[in-house]
């Protein structure tokens, strides 16, 4: 810990590093909670990894993967979202074959491009060790998007996502604003590629929100817990990472991982023994 | 308050999804301040008739008119109450925020509820007996609670037409009598169309009864099943006997 800490002082890669982990955090933590409780995981995973196909591409014509990825992300998001609500019962038929093909087309520019191998595999797994300032400003322009949609059409994308309906009878655009939010998971789903990796994206999605959802039933104070839960991960899985020598990424998920599960253990202990308690009282008054 | 004219005119609608036909020539009339029971059995088309009702679905044919005017123009009129096993149980939402979920409008791109929506959420909670639980979690109430909470949410729009589905289904006797109680309160100001399979209430209150099934039938209330022979079909309705 100490010697992560002396590191950390010293080395400019750790602190950016760090520095983007916090930033991952408030995107995986805000639009991580509209994952969970809308339930579109399948969705979110499926644009995390079709992005492979735009970074392909961009790397095949030589601009900047980062650039490919936001494209396709937000793409995919309208695609979906336009999908979603007209083909309903082919939905799941859809993601599924947009997540393999994306991942194919990807695979093939990579192969035409000399040179990629080592960059694949960051792509797939990430590296938060190899993130550059210019990338570090990409993030924050990223995460000062997603915070100024949120904070404006908070109450629109909560009534949207708790009941469709009802939203439309009060007029609300309830197309727009559920392409919208698809677009801003889009945009996290970028910013994750480069702390996890494309492949783990939807560990850093989903877990904090939903370890969040366990200790809070208010959709901001969720917010604000999972972005604090997921730097937690973040920066647990980096000082492992640089204990163990084992990739960063990978870490970081196990540890969401573990993270989920105590507290899902705990409260269930914690639970059964209260009702106990509490059926306690009322059979002997 | 009383309202005068005509709050629902439905002339020979038909609706079905893409092979499924789902409503057959709909006539129906409702004055503004009636207080309408549309019974039927499940399938037969009483949510989708409400449904094109708000104007969130289209009718195939025919014309549908709220206060003399097409529904969409008259959303901001309606207040709706969903089957509350529509919504997710587990979502994090506080009673508050579900009643003022009816205040938003679609050009309040200020992102607050303004102090007016907060004084029109508290009275609506007040009126239907829920202020004591602003702060509680949706999903932990009780059915009855949870469908006061929907209740109160659909009053804070103001609405003049309230629409309701299945009001009284996971809802306790006791309960359900207080929720009708209270409908027949609120039913001073707004005209109420209410969906429910509960005929006892309907026989016992004497309300205005239609039979849903694909298509309408006059049901006169008084013990009688709306399926009995005595059925006459009214000027607005077409009757069908027959077809269930």
């Amino acid at each position: 810990m100490s010697a992560f800490l002396a590191a950390l002082l010293q080395y400019k890669f750790l602190q950016n590093a760090v520095l983007a982990g916090a930033l991952a955090s408030l995107a995986c933590g805000v639009t991580g909670v509209y994952v969970v409780v809308k339930r579109i995981t399948f969705i979110s995973g499926g644009i995390a990894h079709a992005v492979l196909g735009g970074i392909g591409v961009a790397y095949y014509l030589g601009q900047d993967p980062l650039l490919g990825a936001v494209f396709t992300a937000l793409g995919f998001a309208v695609l979906l979202g336009l999908t979603n609500l007209t083909a309903r019962q082919h939905e799941d038929t859809i993601i599924g074959a947009l997540w393999a093909v994306g991942m194919a087309v990807g695979i093939i520019f990579m192969a035409l491009t000399p040179g990629y191998s080592v960059d694949l595999m960051s792509f797939l797994f990430g590296n938060i060790l190899m993130v550059t300032e210019p990338v570090l400003w990409t993030l924050f322009s990223l995460d000062l998007i997603i915070l100024l949609v949120v904070a404006v059409f908070y109450r629109q994308f909560l009534l949207v996502c708790y009941d469709e309906e009802y939203a439309r009878l009060r007029g609300l655009p309830v197309k727009a604003l559920s392409i919208l939010l698809l677009a801003l998971i889009a945009l996290t789903v970028v910013i994750l590629i480069k702390v996890v990796g494309l492949v783990m994206v939807i560990a850093l999605l989903t877990l904090p929100a939903a370890v969040s959802g366990l200790f809070t039933h208010n959709l901001h104070r969720m917010m604000a817990l999972a972005t604090g839960l997921s730097f937690l991960f973040i920066l647990g899985g980096l000082i492992c990472s640089y204990q163990l020598n084992l990739p960063s990424g990978a870490l970081i998920v196990v540890i969401a991982g573990i993270g989920y599960l105590a507290v899902l253990a705990w409260q269930r202990f914690f639970s059964l023994a209260w009702r106990r308690k509490k059926t306690g009282q009322k059979l002997f008054p | 308050m009383r309202q005068v004219g005509k709050a629902i005119e439905v002339c020979r609608v038909s609706f079905a999804y893409t092979d499924r036909l789902i409503l057959e020539e709909i006539n129906l009339t409702v004055e503004a301040g009636a207080f309408l029971v549309v019974v039927g059995p499940n399938g037969g088309g009483k949510t989708t008739l409400l449904r094109l009702l708000m104007g969130s679905l289209a009718p195939v044919r025919g014309e549908i008119k709220i206060f003399g005017q097409p529904p969409r123009k008259t959303r901001r009129l309606i207040g709706y109450v969903p089957q509350q096993t529509a919504l997710d149980r587990d979502f994090p939402v506080s009673v508050l925020e579900v009643v003022l979920m009816g205040r938003l409008t679609p050009n309040s791109l200020f992102p607050r509820y303004r102090r007016e929506d907060y004084t029109a959420a508290y009275a609506a909670m007040r009126a239907v007996g829920v202020d004591g639980l602003a702060e509680a979690r949706f999903g932990d109430l009780s059915g009855g609670q949870k469908q006061r909470t929907l209740i109160a949410r659909a009053l804070a729009g103001e609405p003049k037409l309230l629409l309701l589905d299945e009001p009284t289904a996971n809802v306790d006797p006791v309960a359900a009598a207080e929720i009708y109680q209270l409908l027949a309160r609120l039913n001073r100001a707004v005209t109420i169309v209410l969906v429910s399979h509960d005929l006892e209430y309907v026989t016992a209150h004497r309300r205005q009864v239609v039979y849903l099934n694909h298509r309408l039938s006059l049901a006169y209330p008084g013990g009688r099943s709306p399926d009995s022979p005595a059925d006459r079909p009214g000027r607005e309705m077409t009757g069908v006997r027959g077809e269930h």
